[in-house]
């Protein structure tokens, strides 16, 4: 008997062993990447913070007298948020049902639009609004093309993980029924994925608001647009001020999501 | 009548799960496959609506030919054949109506299907679940119901496709002994009341007794045994289930969690 509990217990000790070793190996990687990027440079954070500290007076008070000026931005920013939301579920679901094995009609073509997903996830929407600026000009148009196609990479793939999970029992009973493959998809995957296909969605139309707002600064309209002008002019308590109506804005979107997540449960 | 003409369905870890298997199931009866859990029952049903392809054999229809003939053909033929299934296979958050509607899926079109289904169609949904007592249930998501009224809905999501034949996989095992007995009651007098030839794999040799026109009997993927519940004896029982077993009464053994005693014999031999 206890020669059986001595080598369960010698085994358990070898896993606990095992463990220690790896959480080592991350400890050692975390610090490893703070010192490359110069994080114990006390010097520069010495030299940094009163440069900080002006930069924080100069931002108090915050100068809001060309309000009337940043509505129509905001409401650029709020448009481009939902246009580009609207964009990327359009091609993110067909997407999706091809990068899901268990829909994808062939594995090539499974990981060819896995492949596409990836492409488009890796490049940043920065970069993409700098190209559609360059082509179609100033404006909220290249934001939202620039919001949609970064995140169709990041949609598709979160829709094709939901998909894939999906119960397959209910898939075999409308197979066995004489549903067509494509029925299958509308009305038997569809249906059990749609709450987190809403929840997906409407994080990532909260996150685009954010996101419209960065891309402002490459003239991709929207209040980024102000803002960069306002940090040209080194006009920090205008800088305040704008980042102030971006956070009260981002509020109220965050808040109008999660009330319609609950919604669509 | 459905024929399964000398089926062998070997699967990718080659496994066979099922060896050289003929039967036929002539219309209007009621038939169990009776086995053990890994007897080749589900695989068997599977075959008889083309859900699993024989790896040779063939599975025809007395008027249709082969079922797996052509897409066209074989859409037919489970248009025409409802199944039931152990656990259900209801979509939770939908209700009962909704997966009711299932079962008229393959009466259209991929494209007409994306729209809301006719008028007709609910209303063939809605007495299929009347014929099953849950109409009053009709609007109540599936996750709200009891496991009995979810087999029902199963069975009336089958009897919407308004069939000629009916599989049902284990319908009653995931069911406590009474309600498992309300629901084979249901589903065989439905069956009986219209016709519908049926083929309901069991695991308990009483349901099967009393509700089998005609018995096949399975153990490791062969049909061991077909006949009436007349000619199921001791003799054909040890054959299905193994020698000195008496399942209606004893269940097989149960899953423990060996002892350290247990453990240590298991090394030491």
């Amino acid at each position: 008997m206890s020669q059986t509990y001595a080598t369960i217990l010698a085994e358990e000790r070898r896993g606990g062993m095992r463990r220690a070793a790896l959480a080592a190996i991350v400890f050692a990687v975390c610090i490893a990447a703070l010192w490359i990027t110069g994080f114990f440079d006390g010097r520069r954070f010495a030299e940094g913070l009163p440069a900080l500290g002006q930069l924080a007076t100069e931002m108090v008070p915050p100068d809001f007298t060309r309000w009337q000026h940043w509505l129509k931005p905001l409401l650029d920013t709020l448009a481009m948020s939902i246009a580009g939301t609207v964009l990327a579920v359009v091609i993110s679901l067909p997407l999706a049902i091809l990068a899901a094995p268990n829909t994808s009609p062939n594995a090539l073509l499974c990981q060819v639009t896995r492949t596409i997903l990836a492409f488009l996830r890796s490049v940043p929407e920065i970069i993409l609004g700098v190209i559609f600026v360059a082509a179609v000009g100033f404006g909220a148009l290249p934001g939202v093309l620039a919001l949609a196609l970064h995140s169709v990479g990041m949609v598709g793939k979160f829709y094709a993980e939901a998909i894939e999970h999906v119960d397959p029992k209910p898939l075999e009973a409308a197979r066995a029924a004489g549903a067509t493959p494509m029925q299958v998809i509308v009305h038997s995957v569809l249906p059990q994925v749609f709450p987190q296909l809403a929840d997906i969605t409407l994080y990532r139309w909260e996150y685009h608001f954010r996101a419209s707002a960065v891309l402002g600064i490459v003239g991709a309209g929207g209040i980024g647009f102000e803002l960069m002008a306002a940090l040209r002019l080194i006009a920090y308590d205008q800088v305040s001020a704008i980042l102030l109506s971006i956070l009260a804005c981002v509020v109220v979107v965050d808040a109008l999501g999660a009330r319609l997540r609950k919604a669509l449960k | 009548m459905l024929d399964l003409d000398n089926v062998t369905v070997r699967y990718a870890n080659r496994v066979t799960a099922l060896d050289a298997a003929s039967a036929s199931f002539p219309r209007g009866q009621f038939i169990v496959l009776l086995g053990p859990s890994g007897a080749g029952k589900s695989t068997l049903l599977r075959c008889l609506n083309g859900l699993v392809r024989p790896t040779s054999g063939k599975v025809s229809l007395e008027e249709g030919g082969n079922i797996l003939a052509n897409r066209a053909a074989l859409r037919q033929h489970r248009r025409r054949t409802g199944m039931i299934f152990q656990q259900h296979h209801l979509i939770g958050r939908l209700t009962a109506l909704q997966n009711v509607l299932m079962g008229r899926l393959a009466f259209h079109g991929t494209l007409r299907s994306l729209l809301p289904l006719p008028e007709a169609d609910r209303l063939v949904a809605l007495e299929a679940l009347d014929r099953v007592g849950l109409a009053d249930r009709a609007l109540h998501r599936a996750d709200q119901l009891s496991g009995g009224q979810q087999q029902r809905v199963g069975i009336a999501r089958a009897l919407a496709q308004r069939p000629v034949a009916i599989l049902a996989d284990e319908p009653v095992a995931s069911l406590d002994p009474a309600t498992a007995d309300k629901v084979l009651a249901l589903l065989h007098r439905i069956c009986r009341e219209d016709g519908i030839t049926a083929v309901v794999s069991l695991h308990q040799v009483e349901l099967a007794r009393r509700y089998g026109d005609r018995i096949y009997g399975l153990a490791g993927g062969r049909i061991v045994f077909d006949g009436t519940a007349a000619e199921l004896d001791a003799v054909t029982l040890d054959r299905i289930y193994g020698p000195a077993s008496i399942p209606s009464v004893q269940p097989g053994p149960l899953q423990t969690e060996p002892s350290a005693a247990r453990l240590k014999m298991a090394k030491t031999a």
